[in-house]
């Protein structure tokens, strides 16, 4: 009885330790969606609660995890070092750090770095992915819980400009792309063990997407989507099986975000889909809004709105149910990373490290802040327990009313 | 409250410490770790247990992993860091004197002892000035670099002194051991500024001098499984049927300073063709070495007939040591065949059709042909 009890114990804490984390790239849903309060009041700059100093390269986002801000990097020469570190999320100190040595390659674009995948956790276990295909499972105090070299196993699977598609857990799955040119997959690895659960041949062909989780309306089945330049495939996550593909193409650089029963995919501008009602292996295309063209940044969609940000850096507001434009802002910059909402608010950082904060309005949206941070900033920002996280190579701040 | 780790829990089911006696059986276990997952199950719970063990575990992991597979090494550091960072947390001490006699011992292995080297570094402020100074021509490439950044450094504060002559003994002495290419250019820049030329080709030992044969078919990138006749033989007489007509072998030399073999310069940019690259390699024993190729063309390797790697990928840009292919040198001559192939992409940036090829140690450092160190030019 004593053990039932406390194992309810631990499972209602993971439960409200799931809302309070930021677990993934994008958040928990991958969808860059928060629904705690942050602060917006930027008018004197961004409050910083704390910065600390980082290692090497990096811009992978940070993830939070029951208290704990767990961040990548990679250092040396050639970038073969691979980091993992945890910080207290109260106070920034440095809780421990991990190293390990890439078993994959490490060539890349000088933009980019080999820690440009963002972790993952479910909960009790991080999972950290780099562009050398090294995947490495630690558990929430740093103990080595299994490793495994995707590279080192497939020998071509890599890419000479660098990878950055970001794993996803579901379903006790951790869903890695591994595409590009030469020896091109994706996989379902085990969380507990990093054994292979399926493996699907993938087209040859770079890409830096990540993959994105769907929720059957019907069932509360997940299925997780697969972008590349063929189109999108969603696969039950635990198989690797398919259960829908959209074959009209899609780009390999911004990724799609999932809402309801709606997904808006960079394809031919922007295309939303939704599974089909009378045939489920095919998806049924809502909306085609050729006008619409992200960027780098991935997309958002909140209260009805799907928002992009394109290559002039110009947010645009957009109809969710038809694709209409229904107001733009220009921001200033280019943008890599992707924005994310909290509440009313949308956060992003543009590439020369200023932040914007914008009120999002049903006729326009307003820009009610900007920070400086006063260095190259690639990364999407992360939202837990009322705090914006984001990290340069250099640097990883906490924005939060101290 | 953080709730219960992995790694708690299993604790409460196993043992809360490990026996010396059992530290070698975990050892084994964990080295069994193999690719694609392969051993995972087992080695979790080793190296689980390993983690909770004491700083009396710290030596053995280090031994272990000189000759552990990749995998394994990582397993095994994940483990000894886990131990290290308790020790010290717990206000232990870690075995320093042990640590610096790994670190010292060349017969380890170049990574890890880097690894002890780091962890002494913690505890030991005086180690890095004891020990890396005379890291200069050490087997570890980390090692060797920290010893070449104190000369570079050493360089720059003499030159800012005015004092050219201990700048120019440092930056001699620096490039002696520098192989990275960042610090290479500093030094070269450093002597430059003193009027003194650096040959870059002979000091990163590229092959400049190939016999070449094309172009062969590679319209639509077909060409790229297709074995044309050099695959099969190497005749310096034979003629074949080609893309454009019949071809042949011939010589050539790359006069480029940073060491690139141009054949788009040197022949003709053939667009959706392939051509073959050949030269030899003269080795005055038996070594394990590494060729480290640099392009932006799909490729093939073979050494002394035996396909080493193949690598089709196009355009996604050329990097110093892009590629570094593991291979063993008989003693005397070794035939290097490169397969290089040309896509039909019309963009500016798509045009490349070159590369750079040179032999190293592990470490980077140049390996020069055993006859004569300036025939590969």
């Amino acid at each position: 009885m004593q053990r039932i009890i406390l194992c309810l114990c631990a499972v209602l804490t993971l439960t409200i330790s799931a809302v309070a984390d930021w677990r993934q790239f994008r958040g928990n849903d991958a969808d860059g969606l928060s629904s705690v309060t942050v602060p917006t009041d930027w008018s004197n700059g961004a409050p910083i609660a704390w910065s600390a100093e980082l290692v090497g390269r990096g811009l992978a986002s940070p993830i939070i995890v029951n208290g704990q801000v767990v961040v990548t990097a990679s250092s040396g020469p050639s970038q073969e070092r691979l980091h993992v570190l945890s910080f207290d999320a109260e106070t920034g100190e440095l809780q421990w750090e991990r190293q390990f040595w890439a078993t994959g390659r490490t060539a890349c674009h000088p933009k980019t770095c080999v820690a440009a995948p963002t972790p993952a956790s479910d909960g009790e276990r991080i999972f950290a992915f780099y562009s050398s295909n090294d995947v490495v499972c630690l558990d929430l105090d740093g103990n080595l819980l299994w490793y495994r070299g995707l590279t080192h196993d497939f020998p071509n699977a890599s890419n000479s400009l660098g990878m950055a598609s970001s794993p996803v857990v579901a379903n006790e799955t951790l869903i890695v792309m591994v595409e590009n040119d030469a020896e091109s997959f994706t996989t379902g690895l085990d969380t507990a063990t990093g054994e292979t659960r399926w493996r699907l041949d993938r087209p040859r062909a770079a890409n830096w997407t990540s993959p994105v989780i769907m929720t059957d309306e019907a069932d509360g089945s997940l299925h997780v989507l697969i972008q590349s330049s063929k189109g999108v495939v969603a696969v039950n996550p635990k198989t690797g099986e398919e259960s829908w593909n959209y074959q009209d193409g899609a780009s390999t650089t911004p990724s799609s975000v999932v809402s309801g029963e709606v997904v808006f995919v960079p394809s031919n501008g922007v295309t939303a889909l939704k599974v089909g009602e009378s045939n489920p292996s095919v998806p049924e295309i809502l909306w085609n809004e050729g006008g619409l063209q992200p960027g780098t940044s991935s997309l958002t969609a909140a209260d009805g709105r799907l928002y992009l940000i394109n290559r002039g850096g110009v947010l645009a507001s957009v109809n969710q149910k038809t694709g209409e434009r229904l107001w733009q802002l220009r921001l200033k910059g280019n943008f890599s990373g992707s924005p994310v909402i909290a509440g009313k608010n949308l956060f992003t950082f543009n590439e020369d490290g200023e932040g914007f904060a914008v009120e999002l309005g049903d006729e326009e949206g307003k820009i009610v802040g900007t920070h400086e941070l006063g260095e190259t900033i690639l990364c999407t920002p992360a939202i837990a327990d009322g705090a914006i996280y984001v990290r340069s190579d250099g640097h990883l701040w906490k924005i939060a009313q101290q | 409250m953080r709730p219960l780790s992995l790694s708690l829990l299993i604790c409460l089911v196993s043992v809360s410490f490990v026996q010396a006696a059992e530290i070698d059986a975990l050892l084994e276990q964990v080295k069994a770790v193999g690719p694609k997952g392969q051993g995972n199950l087992v080695a979790q719970q080793a190296v689980l247990k390993l983690s909770q063990g004491d700083r009396e575990a710290l030596l053995p992991i280090l031994h272990a992993s000189n000759d552990a597979n990749p995998l394994a090494m990582n397993w095994l550091r994940g483990a000894f860091e886990a131990i290290a960072d308790d020790t010290l947390k717990s206000g232990g001490e870690l075995p320093q004197h042990d640590l610096e006699e790994f670190v010292l011992d060349t017969d380890n292995a170049p990574r890890v002892r880097r690894l002890a080297y780091e962890w002494l570094a913690k505890v030991d402020e005086s180690a890095p000035d004891r020990i890396i100074p005379t890291m200069l021509n050490d087997p570890s490439e980390e090692l060797r670099r920290d010893a070449v950044a104190r000369l570079i450094e050493a360089a720059q504060g003499a030159v800012a002194e005015g004092n050219q002559s201990v700048a120019h003994t440092n930056w001699k002495q620096a490039l002696e051991g520098a192989v990275d290419e960042d610090q290479v250019n500093t030094i070269v820049e450093g002597l430059k500024e003193q009027g003194e030329e650096v040959d870059l080709v002979d000091h990163f030992g590229m092959l400049m001098s190939w016999k070449l044969i094309g172009p062969f078919d590679n319209k639509d990138m077909k060409g790229f499984d297709v074995a044309y006749p050099p695959e099969q033989e190497i005749d310096f007489s034979a003629k074949y049927e080609g893309q454009l007509g019949e071809v042949e072998w011939k010589s050539y030399q790359s006069e480029k300073q940073d060491g690139e073999f141009d054949i788009g310069e040197l022949v003709a940019n053939h667009k959706g063709s392939v051509t073959y690259a050949t030269t030899t390699f003269e080795s005055d024993r038996e070594q394990d070495v590494e060729f480290r190729i640099s392009t932006q063309n799909a490729w093939k390797l073979w050494l002394n007939g035996e396909l080493l790697f193949a690598r089709e990928e196009y355009h996604r840009g050329m990097f110093f040591d892009q590629y570094r292919v593991r291979g063993t040198l008989k003693p005397g001559e070794n035939v290097l065949l490169l397969k290089v192939l040309q896509n039909e992409q019309e963009q500016d940036w798509a045009q490349d059709y070159k590369f750079k090829f040179r032999v190293t140690d592990f470490s980077g450092r140049a390996i020069h042909p055993a006859d004569d160190r300036r025939a590969s030019r």
